[in-house]
């Protein structure tokens, strides 16, 4: 894949970043305002889409990329798992039981386990999405070979 | 309402058996496509403007790669001559249908009236999520909280959508 002009890679290069930010603001501010995992994730892997789209496909090592982005998707899924198996034998035997004190509404540390599980299905959707991305890509690249 | 809901669902009984008994496979697409978007008013008319969106975007999608496909091999349904051994299964899929339906005419009977909800689930979640959960979102605090099996299933799907674009997309397998 070619990369684009330098207008656009400058840009991309400028915004990504921005992106990423709030992405994670997204994720991590999930029990408070609008959003959540499943948002914020999408956003993270956009700031990547974003720079991959503009820089071409020699910008980032993409076959160890896509190998590290699947692994990080499977391990945020067993992570969650493993949160709410946590529920099961730390609380009164209940699958996704919210153990943690739930502390004080408003607060960003606050609700329990809940932004815990919004951070590991934002990194399940980011990487999720990185990884049908870039499979796409590589499969471009394998067959124009 | 529920003479136009009836109208409607007629009409997609109708499509179904015609898209299942046309020999033109495009026309039985176009009866497909006619079950499917007379979903979509009946989610309109039930007041689920949301799930008819999804409907819609999801019966299009499908539509478009049917006719994809179609175009692609052959219009015409192949001949299939009918075989003895079907009548048995027709005949149990018929007594099943009959069962089912007997057991959904008991169940109905303790449903409370059409289009009026019990709201007794919806009103216990805006009042008590926020001190039960302790978070603001009352969204996520479902989601994670109350309806968590759900949330699970929504985050394997993504993960398996994942997987299989792996898989299929590999030329070279790994070693």
């Amino acid at each position: 894949m070619q990369g684009m002009s330098v207008i656009v890679k400058k840009t991309a290069q400028l915004m990504s970043g921005l992106i990423f930010v709030y992405g994670v603001y997204i994720i991590t501010h999930g029990h408070l305002t609008p959003g959540g995992g499943f948002a914020g994730g999408a956003l993270v892997a956009g700031a990547f889409i974003l720079l991959i789209l503009a820089n071409g496909s020699e910008y980032i090592k993409l076959k160890r990329q896509e190998e590290g982005s699947s692994v990080l998707e499977s391990t945020a899924v067993l992570l969650a798992l493993v949160l709410a198996t946590a529920g099961l034998v730390a609380g009164s035997l209940v699958f996704f039981n919210n153990f943690l004190p739930a502390g004080i509404p408003g607060r960003l540390i606050s609700a329990g386990v809940i932004p815990l599980y919004n951070i590991f299905i934002g990194m399940e959707v980011a990487a999720a999405l990185i990884t049908i991305f870039l499979a796409l890509v590589i499969y471009k690249e394998e067959i124009s070979k | 309402m529920e003479v136009m809901l009836s109208v409607i669902i007629c009409f997609m009984i109708i499509a179904a058996i015609v898209a299942i008994h046309a020999r033109d496979l495009l026309s039985a697409i176009i009866a497909q496509g006619f079950v499917g978007y007379g979903l979509v008013i009946c989610f309109l008319m039930l007041k689920a403007p949301d799930l008819a969106i999804v409907q819609i975007v999801v019966e299009t999608i499908t539509l478009i790669i049917m006719v994809a496909v179609v175009l692609d091999s052959s219009r015409w349904e192949l001949k299939v001559s009918f075989d003895r051994r079907k009548g048995g299964t027709m005949a149990a899929s018929f007594l099943f249908i009959m069962v089912l339906l007997a057991y959904f005419n008991r169940a109905i009977a303790g449903l409370s009236n059409f289009g009026e909800h019990t709201l007794r689930m919806s009103e216990a979640y805006v009042t008590d999520a926020v001190s039960q959960t302790g978070s603001l979102n009352l969204v996520t605090g479902i989601l994670w909280d109350f309806r968590g099996y759900d949330t699970l299933g929504e985050a394997t799907v993504l993960f398996t959508a994942a997987i299989g674009v792996l898989t299929i997309l590999r030329l070279t397998g790994k070693k």
